[in-house]
């Protein structure tokens, strides 16, 4: 019992950062139709940005470590969100219109590209850093084994749901969310209703790197280790929760990133800790197969 | 008619990829007027529309509202200007409510005016504040009509582009829709471009007309005297 409760607070943890990054995903297919496979990427960027940003502060001295954690997250969001504006202006805009898998290829390509140009400038090796925020909770013990939940496994937790809660708050009953949904049904309306449909597209990728930079600021602080590729399987995984949750659902979509989190840390604790990517991808075949919607997708034919 | 045209459409030609949809099109709505477009199906009437609000734009030939020239600007900018569309085939947001579809409908001009706008809309169509929770896709075809015509008046218009609001709908649903469009331009002043193949009800409503065929104007006139003329009531108005 006390190993399944440890197990449950890693996998909640790391599914709440696949969360926060497959909502990336799913909102750019939601209201462009495109998997932005560069996504994974921006998390990564996101990722470095931290690691430069608390490099920088403790450099200047910095010794406050909330102060140090704002400072850090505004920037990876703010600069993140650029990288993710640039992106859609220069590799994803141009091709609009084009056939549908021009701008798959270029979001390939794109990907390929950060990926190269973070590792030319900060090199291949992996970077690792101190930890910033240790201790915890003792939740239980049993025997020698304690369940604890660390401070930042908390702060993942709760930056997440505040941040889901106040997404979801965006999209449901704000002007701009409105916009958003509006562009998803139907472009063409939306323009002719005074909806600057560019812009909004833009503002999609820029909120979704947004988000896509706290997952890398908060997995930064959790492994402690990064390198160029880490957006890879990260960015794959997420993808994979926003499928299984249902692509272009948002709440499918935290979700999604939830079980994935929680599959792989189950599968790690009782099975085999090598194959968890396996069990990951797996149930992604499986949902296509059964369920190719998603757990709260929306069906492919709909009533007009 | 006198004065300058609020829309005024100069030797207008429109093409989809190859295919040349209008061709040399000039027309002209002023302030205050009700003018409709008759034409039968594949003339080129939404088109015609659609290249009002920049979308397609026109290849050749301008566009003009109140005086100044918007042949290039983006369709969002161009309903800034004031020009609403209740496009064909109504194009209701379905996976938003009634209300959100009408708040869409604000967006070219804020949300100052919201709530006199929405009774303003409620008392021309009652059953839509009935209506407000339900999602748009699962009104009926009459009930998304109104909610295609109250969302596109939200904006405060200056000009309201209709394409065929009476089309697959009731006739005591046409008739209201009519009465509505008449109402709108009598008691506000709206003025009103109209499109329709239910060529009778709207050359009885219009103070002028055109006609459209294969993406030409190949007559223009006083509404009721299009009405009356034999080469109109034979091409457009059979049996009736």
């Amino acid at each position: 019992m006390a190993y399944f409760l440890q197990q449950l607070i890693n996998g909640l943890t790391l599914g709440a950062v696949y969360g926060l990054i497959a909502i990336g995903y799913t909102m750019v297919y939601g209201i462009i139709g495109m998997i932005n496979f560069a996504h994974g990427e921006i998390y990564m960027i996101g990722a470095f940005i931290c690691m430069i940003a608390f490099a920088v502060l403790g450099f200047m001295g910095i010794a406050s470590v909330p102060m140090a954690l704002l400072v850090v997250l505004l920037l990876a969001i703010i600069l993140t969100a650029a990288y993710g504006w640039t992106v859609e202006r220069i590799a994803y805009r141009p091709l609009r219109g084009s056939f549908r898998l021009a701008p798959l290829i270029s979001a390939i390509g794109m990907s390929i590209f950060l990926q190269n140009y973070v590792q030319l400038l900060q090199g291949a090796r992996v970077k690792a850093m101190e930890p910033v925020i240790s201790g915890g909770f003792v939740l239980m013990r049993d025997g020698s084994f304690q369940v604890t939940l660390s401070y930042l496994q908390l702060m993942i937790m709760s930056v997440t749901v505040v941040l889901m809660a106040g997404f979801t708050t965006v999209i449901h009953r704000t002007p701009l969310g409105r916009a958003q949904r509006a562009c998803e049904q139907d472009q063409k309306m939306a323009a002719l209703s005074g909806i600057d449909v560019d812009r909004t597209i833009s503002l999609t990728f820029v909120l979704g790197a947004g988000l896509a930079a706290v997952a890398g600021v908060m997995n930064t602080l959790y492994y402690g280790v990064i390198d160029f590729f880490i957006g890879f399987l990260v960015g794959l995984k997420a993808f994979t929760a926003a499928v299984l949750g249902g692509i272009g659902s948002l709440p499918g979509a935290m979700l999604g990133g939830l079980m994935i989190g929680l599959i792989e840390a189950f599968w790690a604790a009782y099975f085999d800790a090598a194959y968890k990517d396996v069990a990951a991808f797996s149930v992604l075949v499986l949902v296509l197969i059964f369920r190719p919607s998603g757990l709260l997708g929306r069906p492919k034919v709909e009533k007009v | 008619m006198t004065g300058a045209p609020l829309l005024a459409l100069r030797q207008v030609e429109t093409f989809y990829g190859p295919v040349r949809a209008l061709s040399g099109v000039s027309l002209d709505v002023h302030e205050a007027e009700i003018v409709t477009l008759i034409g039968a199906n594949g003339a080129g009437k939404s088109t015609l529309l659609m290249t009002i609000c920049g979308n397609p734009q026109a290849s050749s030939g301008s566009v003009s509202f109140e005086g100044r020239d918007i042949t290039r600007m983006q369709t969002h900018a161009i309903t800034r200007l004031g020009i609403a569309q209740s496009p064909e085939g109504r194009r209701i947001f379905a996976r938003m409510t009634v209300m959100e579809n009408l708040l869409i409908g604000t967006t070219p001009v804020g949300d100052a005016h919201v709530d006199e706008d929405l009774a303003r809309v409620f008392d021309l169509f009652p059953i839509l504040r009935d209506r407000t929770r339900q999602r748009g896709g699962t009104l009926s075809g009459g009930e998304q009509q109104m909610l295609a015509i109250a969302r596109a008046l939200m904006s405060r218009p200056r000009l309201l582009l209709l394409d065929e609001p009476s089309l697959g709908l009731a006739p005591i649903v046409v008739r209201r829709i009519f009465e509505v469009i008449g109402e709108l331009n009598r008691n506000q002043g709206m003025t009103i471009f109209l499109v329709e193949q239910n060529a009778h009800h709207a050359l009885a409503l219009a103070h002028r007309a055109y006609v459209l065929a294969n993406g030409e104007i190949v007559m223009e006139g006083e509404g009721r005297e299009l009405l009356a003329d034999e080469r109109v009531r034979s091409a457009y108005l059979a049996g009736a």
